[in-house]
């Protein structure tokens, strides 16, 4: 067994690191605190191939492996989670659903310049009603002349108010269930289709997240991804995949919160001495660097299955459990080492536990990981 | 246009240096060894100048299979191909450049880009002694540059202002912070790296000129004073600055 990265890999790191350092890092505070968008940011990634990471040179992509993705999306979300997100919903729940089940009208069209960067993906699947239990969508879509007419409401939706092309799962066969719900590409702009307002979120604040509306909005059959019926399928496949992301951008919380302890511990004198010097303290750095380690251990094991084209279902949901228990762990424990420090925006580690929060929840909870994990488990 | 780029590699800035057994060289162990930064707004220049006038790129490093790692950084930042010439022995700037000139005279350049000094020795007379060796002209610690036909205008950075100063291809050019932002190597680029063309030349470097007789850590940073907490202070720490650090 052969853990060292490719030369390429490491030089991936190293570009999204300097990147995250110089140029995403002096906005984040700012940006979460006025909940703004990282346009300029997003921009940059694109142009330098962040955006559509594994999607096929042959659509615009840089076609990269899934190491090489959950590396980059590591160390971006190690400085700001936020375009962490942006990053991985783009990447692993838009590009890599078209690349996959897209029609070549599509792929060329849409898929394009999503990989390039140049357009703003997002993935619509939640709704007021359905979120865990995705099978239960309320939103339809009807046969109507020029195509199909879809109404219905999407909640928490990532991106929501600044992509260009959103994917849209909905029920077109009630009868049928979960095997009637089908994928269609909408974009932004269609008449009868609008976004609600921001939502006011505890942490991730600098990337976006509001309901989507339709009202006979009207979509072309060329915009059915994959086939009619192929829905629910097409969702649970890409969220597979976009698990090994969330749970990349959790390990890079993480990192971040051991990081901030170590360098706090040094500096900080109570009794006579640095606390780094104080057992308590370095046990509890001691368990934080284990679980980050074992954190990018699973995330890269999950990456490599899927690199080699094995079912990699359970390992990637192992990865988003594990990872993003580590990073409100490691968050929590990075506030209590910098004491009342840390508890003020001035010293991060608060953002870092704020951030921490979500990746227990979207794409899956951390129950429903255990759903999944148990599921494969006990199968057969 | 022929254009080459000469890079060298350094211990990362964040390095903790440690001297070696023997006291003439640093311990390499665990040091990561990074582009010298002067160099990056060299390949930087080259690339430009290139993507304006056409031709081709060349980014050559002196030392040993270490140094590859950070040529074909270059190559990621869009250099065409690579040339190291190699040697595992220790040499000073003299050798250096005696090596860089015959590679550079004997592969028809036009211009060669180099940073203005590597951040490891800091001697910052390789740029010049090249040129010198290959019989180029040379213009060090440039924040600008022009091109017409065959004259370059350039404006170097010296104390205190800048000197504009005009001169001809071939040329060496010592990049100063400043000339350019260098770009970040895209993904494509990285890609691309490893299929551009990286070749060896074994060579045998000339006695140095310069010997190395001890290398020693500068002394610890004596404690910080403190005058005082408000406006009364400032005579004192005026008087301190002008007088004891001579500052002002
Ligand atoms: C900031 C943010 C961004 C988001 N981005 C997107 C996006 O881009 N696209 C998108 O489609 N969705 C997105 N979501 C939605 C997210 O995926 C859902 O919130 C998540 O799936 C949980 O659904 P829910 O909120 O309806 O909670 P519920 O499903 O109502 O769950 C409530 C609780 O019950 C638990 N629970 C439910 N079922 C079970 C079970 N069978 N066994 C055990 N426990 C169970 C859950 O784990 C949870 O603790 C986002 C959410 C947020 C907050």
């Amino acid at each position: 067994m052969n853990f060292e990265l490719t030369e390429e890999q490491l030089m991936i790191q190293q570009t999204a690191r300097e990147f995250a350092e110089e140029k995403i890092a002096p906005t984040a505070v700012e940006r979460d605190l006025k909940e703004e968008f990282p346009h300029e940011i997003i921009k940059e990634l694109g142009e330098l191939g962040f955006m559509g990471m594994m999607v096929s040179p042959d659509w615009g992509g840089a076609g990269l492996d899934t190491v090489s993705y959950a590396l980059a999306m590591m160390e971006i979300s190690k400085v700001d989670a936020s375009v962490g997100v942006v990053m991985s919903v783009n990447n692993s729940l838009v590009c890599w659903g078209l690349e996959q089940y897209g029609s070549d009208f599509i792929k060329d069209k849409y898929l394009r310049p999503l990989a390039m960067g140049q357009k703003l993906g997002a993935f619509a699947l939640s709704e007021p009603e359905a979120g865990s239990d995705a099978t239960n969508q309320h939103t339809e879509a009807v046969k109507t002349d020029g195509g199909w007419s879809v109404n219905g409401i999407k909640n928490w939706i990532t991106n929501g108010t600044t992509a260009d092309y959103f994917l849209v799962m909905a029920q077109t066969n009630r009868e049928l269930r979960h095997k009637g719900i089908t994928t269609f590409l909408i974009e932004k702009g269609t008449p009868g289709f609008e976004h609600g307002k921001k939502e006011d979120k505890l942490g991730i604040r600098s990337s976006d997240t509001c309901s989507l509306t339709f009202t006979n909005t009207v979509v072309p059959e060329e915009n059915i991804v994959w086939e009619e019926g192929k829905g629910f399928n097409f969702a649970m496949n890409t969220l597979n995949g976009g698990r090994i992301g969330i749970a990349a951008q959790a390990a890079g919380i993480a990192q971040a919160s051991l990081d901030a302890a170590i360098k706090y511990s040094k500096t900080r004198k109570a009794f006579g001495t640095e606390i780094k010097n104080h057992q308590a303290i370095q046990f509890k750095l001691a368990d934080m660097a284990v679980q980050v380690e074992a954190a990018k251990l699973l995330i890269l094991e999950a990456a490599a299955l899927k690199d080699a084209g094995k079912d990699y279902t359970t390992q990637a949901a192992m990865a988003k459990l594990y990872a993003s228990k580590a990073a409100v762990d490691c968050a929590l424990e990075a506030i209590q080492i910098h004491g009342g420090y840390g508890y003020v925006r001035e010293y991060l580690v608060e953002r870092y536990l704020r951030d921490a929060k979500i990746t227990e929840i979207y794409e899956g909870t951390s129950e429903i990981q255990k759903v999944v994990i148990a599921r494969n488990l006990l199968r057969g | 246009m022929k254009i080459a780029v000469c890079v060298s590699n350094v211990p990362d800035t964040a390095t903790k240096i440690k001297i070696a057994a023997g006291g003439k060289e640093i311990d390499k162990t665990g040091v990561t060894f990074i582009v010298n930064p002067y160099d990056e707004f060299a390949i930087e220049e080259a690339v430009k100048t290139k993507e304006k006038f056409g031709g081709e790129t060349v980014v050559i490093s002196v030392g040993d299979d270490p140094n590859k790692e950070i040529m074909r950084k270059a190559l990621a930042m869009g250099i065409d191909s690579g040339v190291l010439l190699k040697t595992s022995e220790t040499l000073d700037s003299n050798g250096v450049a005696t090596l860089l000139a015959e590679e550079i005279k004997s592969g028809d350049y036009d211009i060669v880009f180099m940073g203005k000094q590597s951040v490891d020795f800091d001697s910052s007379t390789t740029g010049q002694l090249t040129a010198q060796k290959a019989g180029f002209n040379c213009v060090s610690v440039c924040v600008s540059l022009e091109f017409d036909g065959n004259n370059i205008t350039a404006e170097r950075e010296i104390e205190g202002g800048r000197e504009v100063v005009k001169t001809t291809l071939p040329a060496v050019i010592t990049a100063q912070k400043g000339l350019n932002e260098p770009r970040y190597p895209n993904l494509k680029g990285i890609m691309e790296a490893k299929r551009k063309p990286l070749a060896e030349k074994p060579l045998s470097a000339p006695a140095p000129l310069v010997e190395v007789v001890e290398l020693s850590l500068p002394p610890a940073k004596a404690a910080g004073k403190i005058l005082g907490s408000d406006a009364s202070a400032v005579p004192e720490l005026v008087r301190l600055l002008r007088e004891e650090a001579k500052v002002i």
